[in-house]
């Protein structure tokens, strides 16, 4: 979801009896439901797959700051100030272990950064929609938190060590800001005519891109097999927007607010809504940079870091002319 | 302002005073989420944003307390306009690039942990508490601003000019953190006269700045008038930011 389009590397899958050496220890080691540690030998595409998904994540968190922090000066109490302040420093946080969890893979935090800065790194196509009031800070906690939540919380058993114990601190920190997003819209649905229509609004605009956030339908996503047999994968992307749409509708009828689906309907046969896709041509032209806000995203983005240079390489030589000045003169 | 003083409207000018501060320094250091020059540094500002938006609610909840007049922390800070606020002109100051926001927080830090630290014996323990509270967190500000000011100002040739550059366009302002009036008189000695902190200033800010291999600006010009309501034409636009809600949706609740 925060990683949507992992491309895999590995072919098909092969089964336990197709592998030998190292690649069956693997394996085997995985299907017993024990963890893979950086040190540990793991097949190419299975470091590659790792390295995308970790990163994408990494890179949806520190892109996810903007249009949250968007906000922040503008907040209404001082109490939402600090909440909201509180919560993208949180992401800031995950944007930081995460890079150091990709770390463990062999790659380093600037190549990220450049494969981000470039383009050619993938985050959430929520990231590029806009926050246009205030009630969207409310309904990306409300909607895209609780998105995050259902697909991070199996992923706390995924196979690779680093990244299961980092989702388990950031799932608990996910689940806070989702109820106090959930809290911003119930602050908005008891209030005026004016809040309430700013809700709808949110609403009307985050639905279709919440959905989107956990990728392709299942029939376009051609790489689970190999991510479900690695453990890397628990859920299909179906499954988990079937578990959202039936957690999320409930909770937009106790706020009053319309889901915006005129096909939303329960089905007792499969005992969950029936719902209408987003529109997966609009997933796709966002995921290739043609979203509301991408190119605006990756410029604050790119500018942040073209614009701290200076900083980094003053950082840097201080601690050059430190280093120097404690080296012993030699004898 | 010009109403005549008593002890309650003095301790009420001094809250806001220094509520007022705390809150546009948040505000802008806030500025900062997602843009800073490191991932390290967006956690960190956000951190300082968090801690003076915190000290905020605590001296505007009390300035409210004392004034008695029925208002919130969150009234006296996005339904009064720019006379009415009274924080120090240093923090209302534009973001500039990182050099310059690094170097008004060490400015302004180097002035508030020792005015925070003299408030801790004020005799009124709701004042002495909140100096308690955030003395802690400040003492970090300070160590803080202070390493990366030695490490940019004695780091690159450009990293050097800017950070002096930073330190020549901000000195006008820190004549007025030292500035004392009848508000100040009339709280003295319980609150510190802000002219007796400035050996505490400079016992911080002279060595720091030798160490980052700055000059101490010559200019002895001072700009004043934030402390009563006088402010630059930055602050206007920092409240219709922070305001915009309260003042669009009046009465609503959030």
């Amino acid at each position: 979801m925060y990683a949507q389009i992992v491309e895999s590397t590995g072919k098909a899958v092969k089964t336990l009896n197709e592998m030998e050496g190292e690649e069956r220890v693997f394996q085997e080691r995985i299907n017993a439901g024990g963890k893979i540690e950086p040190k540990d030998w793991m097949p190419d595409g299975y470091r590659k797959t790792m390295v995308r998904q970790i990163s994408q994540h990494a890179h949806s968190e520190i892109v996810g700051q903007l249009p949250e922090g968007n906000w922040i000066t503008r907040a209404p109490t001082l109490e939402r100030k600090a909440i909201l302040l509180a919560k993208v420093q949180d992401e800031a946080g995950h944007g930081l272990y995460l890079y150091c969890a990709a770390e463990t893979l062999g790659i380093s935090r600037d190549q990220m950064f450049d494969q981000l800065h470039s383009g050619k790194a993938k985050y959430s196509s929520i990231f590029n929609y806009p926050t246009l009031t205030w009630a969207d800070i409310g309904a990306v906690g409300w909607l895209v938190d609780q998105a995050a939540i259902m697909n991070q919380v199996p992923l706390q058993r995924s196979s690779y060590g680093p990244y299961a114990r980092a989702m388990v601190r950031i799932c608990k920190e996910e689940s806070f800001h989702q109820r106090q997003g959930f809290d911003i819209m119930m602050k908005m649905c008891e209030g005026t005519a004016a809040q309430k229509r700013m809700a709808q609004d949110a609403l009307n605009r985050f639905w279709a891109p919440s959905l989107m956030m956990f990728g392709p339908p299942d029939a376009d996503s051609v790489h689970s097999a190999q991510s479900m047999a690695w453990k890397i994968k628990m859920n299909s992307n179906d499954e988990l927007r079937q578990k959202f749409v039936d957690a999320v509708v409930p909770q937009a009828e106790f706020l009053g607010l319309t889901i915006p689906d005129e096909n939303l309907a329960w089905n007792d046969k499969k005992g969950g809504y029936d719902f209408t896709d987003p529109d997966w041509q609009e997933f796709m032209a966002v995921i290739h940079g043609n979203g509301p806000c991408n190119r605006e995203r990756l410029a604050a983005r790119v500018k942040a870091w073209d614009d701290g240079a200076w900083v980094r390489d003053g950082l840097n030589t201080h601690a050059a002319k430190k280093r120097k000045a404690a080296k012993p003169v030699a004898g | 302002m010009a109403q005549i003083l008593n002890r309650d409207t003095a301790l009420f000018h001094f809250l806001t005073r220094i509520g007022d501060s705390t809150l546009i320094l948040g505000h802008r250091v806030s500025e900062w989420c997602g843009h800073s020059p490191m991932l390290e540094e967006d956690i960190a500002l956000a951190n300082t944003a968090l801690d003076l938006i915190g000290h905020t609610r605590m001296w505007l909840g009390l300035a409210a307390e004392v004034e008695g007049k029925g208002r919130s922390a969150d009234d006296l800070a996005f339904l009064r306009d720019s006379m009415d606020f009274t924080n120090l002109l240093l923090v209302e100051q534009p973001n500039g690039d990182f050099g310059q926001t690094m170097m008004r927080q060490l400015l302004f830090d180097a002035w508030h942990l020792p005015y925070l630290n003299a408030l801790k014996s004020f005799p009124d323990p709701r004042v002495a508490g909140i100096a308690e509270k955030a003395t802690k967190e400040v003492a970090y500000h300070v160590d803080r601003a202070a390493d990366l000011v030695v490490r940019l100002g004695d780091g690159t040739h450009e990293s050097h000019t800017r950070m002096q550059a930073a330190l020549d366009e901000l000195w006008p302002c820190v004549g007025e953190m030292f500035s004392t009036d009848e508000v100040d008189a009339m709280l003295a000695p319980d609150a510190p006269k802000p002219d007796r902190i400035r050996d505490a200033w400079d016992a911080t800010i002279l060595p720091t700045l030798a160490r980052a291999t700055l000059a101490v600006p010559a200019t002895r010009f001072t700009r004043q008038g934030g402390k009563t309501g006088r402010h630059s034409e930055h602050l206007g636009h920092v409240l219709a930011q922070m305001q915009f809600l309260q003042r669009a949706y009046p009465g609503a609740t959030w």
